[in-house]
């Protein structure tokens, strides 16, 4: 079953193509990610799927309705989207950037409501940010600044959730936290991620389905196993290396060869 | 999990609504000790003056217009002039807040719109083709071109993606606005006549404007402070990025259209109504948001409040300080605000936005 699709879409700017004929169906409650090279369109395709660029053949599918014919603020309440490294206004608190994820929820006749306080509540408490709550958001650490922006998306509480590179800028041990987070998204609330990472190792790691782009095509998608070979590595990366399995986890591990 | 451990301990939610109704009822409290401050405001913008009266006279001819000296001050020039400082303070406050959170630059103001340029050439083409002199002559052509130039910097800027950025609006605004500074420079050029007439409206006055002008603007000037008012839960979408409001799903192309509406309606008929008036709509944002925060639905009230304060007593201090002479409240603002805007400047940097 899928509820997100991508049909023969092209999204472009101006004259270039970036994203060329595309066939996309999101698998529902697993984790996708989407690798390739840098400039190979996935952040382009991923913007598209959350309706944020039209595209200019082909369109996005959600529920069975093409997503530019339902209305921003009924997709906002199915989907919610992170773009890479959000900055918020100076002085804003966690508690308060978490409270606008439910804008979707709310009209001019049901205001701000006991449940919206209590979904803040629990996300804050959710993603360990309950003690940050009164801090500025641009007084966090990277991390934490992060798990800030995900608890907001979180708020939204929308069976889709779309990620892109939520690790940037983090160190390793953030970007384990925030990926643990992901999981437990999915893994505690079915939730449908579609994310883009640039660590092979960490996409192997924490997806169910690995999608991998070049050139704006889809060149490979399955299964990590099924995905990250020496072979592809090869063909998308131009990238000799190993392909081990992890000790800790048993999926694909990503050792490049290089030139030592 | 090994930055913080959560706190299990406590009951998240009595602790969210303890925490949160602390600040949000001092921030309603300072609504109104401003609305305080600016009855004082009122009350010393109709008593002081070339002829200073008592509260207690002020308070008697308002209530029943005698015809003595004190009533005809106080009805023809006193309540006119307080009248407009009250809604023009209070427009420019919140077109200034506006086009900051738009355009999400901390240097934006209503005249980046184009508007205060917009207003100025079609006055100068007033004066000049069809001969007109006078405050209440001058408001249509003043609006109109407002509405024009504000129309035209949101098409320009709309041009290369169908809903403007902040970044193409700041470049459309500059490049209108440079346009027609241009052209009102060039209608001014060898014209004595004109000029001598569009000095006393370019320098920005409350003085010298009957209850006519007021009382023809105050539609506008009310239609945007409620537009403005409505419209500050989409500014606070807009505030955490253009991506992340869609993502919320907030129309940006409406959101973007009722905000350039509301502030060309505030900006538009504050100039129409007085001139152009810096400062107020540059400063008086910043002032709110470092008492207020990053929240929108507090700040706008707060701007509009500060701006109509800010405005009344710039007035009352170009009444006091030139006796028997006044200075004009624009070039008492300029006065105040431009070292006033250095000190806050280099006091705390301005917020990001």
């Amino acid at each position: 079953m899928t509820r997100l699709q991508a049909v023969d879409l092209s999204v472009g700017y101006g004259d270039r193509s970036v994203v060329t004929d595309l066939d996309l169906a999101v698998p529902d409650h697993a984790i996708t990610t989407v690798i390739g090279p840098n400039g190979c369109g996935k952040s382009t395709m991923l913007r598209a799927l959350g309706r944020l660029l039209r595209p200019t053949v082909g369109h996005v599918v959600l529920d069975g309705r093409r997503i530019d014919e339902i209305s921003t603020k009924q997709v906002a309440r199915e989907l919610a989207l992170l773009p890479q490294a959000p900055i918020a206004p100076e002085g804003l608190v966690v508690r308060d950037l978490v409270a606008r994820g439910r804008h979707p929820r709310q009209s001019w006749l049901r205001q701000w409501s006991a449940d919206d306080e209590q979904v803040v509540a629990q996300t804050l408490d959710w993603t360990a940010m309950t003690d940050l709550a009164d801090q500025p958001v641009d007084q966090l650490s990277g991390g934490q600044r992060q798990r800030a922006w995900i608890a907001m998306a979180l708020a939204q509480q929308t069976d889709l959730v779309l990620l892109d590179e939520p690790t940037t800028y983090l160190d390793l041990s953030h970007q384990i936290d925030v990926l643990d987070l992901v999981r437990r998204l999915n893994s505690e609330h079915g939730r449908t991620v579609v994310m883009v990472l640039h660590d092979l190792n960490l996409a192997a790691r924490y997806s169910d389905h690995v999608v991998a782009m070049r050139d704006g095509v889809i060149v490979a998608a399955g299964p990590p196993a099924a995905v990250i070979t020496p072979d592809l590595l090869r063909e998308v990366f131009g990238l000799d290396a190993l392909v081990i399995d992890d000790p800790v986890t048993g999926k694909p591990l990503v050792v490049p060869i290089g030139c030592v | 999990m090994t930055t913080i451990a959560p706190s299990r301990e406590r009951p998240a939610l009595a602790g969210t609504t303890a925490a949160a109704a602390a600040p949000r009822r001092r921030l309603v409290l300072g609504l109104a000790v401003l609305g305080v401050v600016l009855l004082v405001a009122i009350a010393a913008s109709l008593a002081i003056g070339s002829k200073p009266l008592g509260l207690g006279t002020v308070w008697r001819v308002l209530g029943e217009n005698d015809g003595s000296d004190a009533a005809i001050i106080v009805h023809e020039l006193r309540l006119p002039r307080t009248v407009l400082g009250v809604l023009v303070g209070l427009a420019l406050g919140m077109a200034g807040s506006l086009m900051q959170g738009h355009t999400r630059n901390p240097l934006a103001d209503p005249a980046l719109l184009g508007i205060t340029a917009g207003a100025s050439v079609a006055v100068v083409a007033a004066i000049k083709f069809l001969s007109v002199t006078s405050p209440i002559g001058y408001v249509w052509f003043a609006m109109a071109g407002s509405v024009v130039a504000a129309v035209t910097v949101y098409l320009i800027g709309s041009g290369v993606s169908r809903t403007p950025s902040p970044l193409s609006l700041v470049l459309a605004g500059t490049a209108v606005t440079a346009l027609l500074v241009s052209l009102t420079t060039s209608l001014l050029v060898n014209d004595l006549t004109t000029i001598n007439a569009y000095r006393f409206w370019i320098v920005g006055s409350l003085a010298g404007r009957g209850m006519d002008v007021a009382t023809q603007l105050a539609p506008f000037l009310i239609a945007g402070v409620v537009v403005a008012l409505a419209h500050s839960p989409a500014l606070n979408l807009l505030s955490l990025g253009d991506d992340i409001a869609r993502g919320l799903g907030q129309n940006l192309g409406r959101a973007r259209a009722v905000g350039l509406l509301a502030t060309t309606l505030l900006a538009g008929a504050a100039t129409a109504a007085c001139g152009p008036i810096a400062f107020v709509g540059l400063v008086v944002p910043h002032v709110a948001r470092a008492w207020t925060g990053p929240d929108y639905r507090f700040l706008m009230p707060y701007a509009g409040l500060l701006g109509a304060i800010l405005l009344l007593v710039s007035d009352i201090v170009g009444r006091v300080v030139v006796r028997p002479g006044e200075l004009q409240v624009g070039i008492v603002l300029a006065l105040i605000g431009g070292p006033f805007f250095i000190a806050l400047v280099r006091r705390r940097r301005l917020s990001s936005l």
